[in-house]
């Protein structure tokens, strides 16, 4: 692969993630019955970095819990890996709330669709929201989402690679193209 | 891995894949709704040439849990009865598209045998006194819950070790975990040797400084067959509470059952806060699950 740009810095995805925290606030009214989602892998230290920003400008905890969506997926056969099965560790009723599902790219919409069914599985939850770190587009599914921290035009030849502190060592996001594709 | 006959040939990395996915399937069984869409589109089979109650209902269960097609053969109720042989059998099914057959056999092999025949993953369900290997995962996965660990833990397996399945797939298993093994009992019911475990007459040897104690149910055939008295049995290798006593004080208590109370283990144990044989029940499903899923979903080739 070849790398092409970089897209977010460390200091442009800290601040993106802070707008992401005031939208969900000003969209929920506060912090009433709100909870966060992440999606394995990265949207979990993206749903806890977004929970702690809205703790820092509310003084209110907001309960973070992390889903798998591997035992949800529709695609599996195409991806051609041996999928790995993650722990779904969600400590709180999601019946009521108003979920922010979080992650870090949304491509597809396929990753998005089985979360939602897993969701479905484990509550009903008042209203769910979709918040992504980048969108860039493609969609395969009627999916958008409600909170974006960058929406980027990509080529279907071209990955984007988010990389994170917690998960990565470091706070970038990059735009690669495969080659000879 | 394409089926599951036993554990020749695993590897430790392996068996811990199985037994985290387990775990995530344990916790699937816990939520609302019980249920997973994982094997939506595939097609499982039981196919059971040797009648079992807890195993096939575990299997079936665990594969309508991952949303899977469920069909169920027993050998009682078929053309078997009219002659048809295992091959034919098999050959049938898998003309109606199966995707994972859960054979049990009461002669050695046969799950071996039908890999050659159909197209679909074979797990092992339990093939004469071979394996029985999911029942030896559930095992592992009931004993690294209760001890955290299985590296350098003491497990005994006390009854008829000669003719048991289920202690054949546990000594292959948990020594690929850490556990050193013993296996105890009568000599008449003892292999000449059994690799990976440590054999022994003696139930006070293997019984000591035990972290958990596996005992087998004993067969009445065996009985029948003079291989064992079952006054003598009870007298010399029934697990009872003052025996226990030599193994670590909460040593742990196993069955893979059905159980014969006060004959092979003293009945107000198999009721104690040790015994850990409902548990191991409730975990056969999610361990099931597991190995469903990576035969079916983790497929190579």
């Amino acid at each position: 692969m070849r790398f092409k740009a970089e897209l977010l810095n460390a200091e442009e995805m800290r601040r993106a993630l802070h707008r992401i925290a005031h939208e969900i606030v000003e969209a929920n009214k506060g912090v009433e019955g709100l909870a966060l989602v992440g999606i394995h892998t990265r949207g979990i230290p993206l749903a806890e970095r977004i929970a702690r920003y809205i703790r820092e400008f509310e003084g209110k905890e907001v309960p973070v819990g992390m889903l798998d969506i591997t035992l949800y997926r529709d695609d599996l056969s195409e991806i051609g890996i041996r999928p790995q099965v993650r722990q779904t560790r969600i400590p709180f009723d999601i019946t009521g709330k108003a979920l922010v599902l979080v992650d870090d790219v949304l491509y597809t919409g396929r990753t998005a669709r089985a979360a939602l069914d897993a969701l479905m599985d484990l509550g009903r939850p008042r209203r769910i929201y979709l918040a992504v770190l980048v969108d860039r587009g493609h969609r395969e599914l009627p999916i958008r989402a409600d909170f974006v921290g960058k929406n980027v035009p990509t080529a279907k030849n071209e990955v984007v690679k988010v990389k994170l502190e917690e998960v990565d060592g470091e706070d970038r996001v990059e735009l690669w193209e495969k080659e000879g594709a | 891995m394409r089926h599951l006959l036993d554990f020749q040939g695993w590897t430790r990395g392996q068996v811990e894949n199985i037994l985290d996915t387990a775990k995530v399937m344990a916790e699937v069984l816990e939520r609302p709704v019980k249920k997973v869409p994982a094997l939506q589109g595939f097609t499982v089979a039981t196919v059971f040439f040797e009648p079992s109650t807890r195993t096939r209902i575990s299997f079936e269960l665990a594969a309508r849990r991952m949303s899977a097609d469920v069909v169920s053969f027993t050998a009682q109720t078929s053309s078997l009865q009219k002659g048809e042989s295992y091959k034919d059998t098999l050959l049938t099914l898998e003309a109606m598209g199966i995707d994972a057959y859960i054979l049990r056999a009461d002669s050695a092999g046969v799950p071996h045998q039908a890999t050659r025949w159909v197209k679909g993953a074979v797990i092992n369900g339990g093939d004469g006194r071979r394996a029985h290997p999911t029942q030896a995962l559930l095992d592992a996965y009931t004993l690294l819950e209760a001890l955290n660990t299985l590296e350098g833990k003491k497990i005994a397996i006390v009854g008829d070790i000669l003719h048991s399945r289920v202690a054949r797939s546990n000594v292959e298993l948990l020594p690929l975990l850490g556990a050193e093994v013993w296996a105890a009992g009568p000599p008449t019911l003892l292999p000449q040797s059994l690799p990976g475990a440590r054999l022994t007459p003696h139930l006070e040897e293997a019984l000591e400084e035990a972290d958990a104690v596996m005992v087998l149910r004993l067969q009445k055939e065996r009985m029948e067959a003079g291989l064992i008295h079952l006054q003598d049995y009870i007298a010399h290798y029934q697990v009872t509470e003052k025996r226990l006593r030599k193994a670590k004080p909460h040593a742990f208590l196993l069955h893979p059952g059905p159980m014969n109370r006060d004959i092979e283990l003293e009945g107000t144990l198999a009721d104690s806060e040790r015994s850990l044989v409902n548990r191991q029940v409730r975990n056969g499903l999610a361990v099931r699950m597991a190995v469903l899923y990576h035969l079916l979903v983790g497929r190579e080739g």
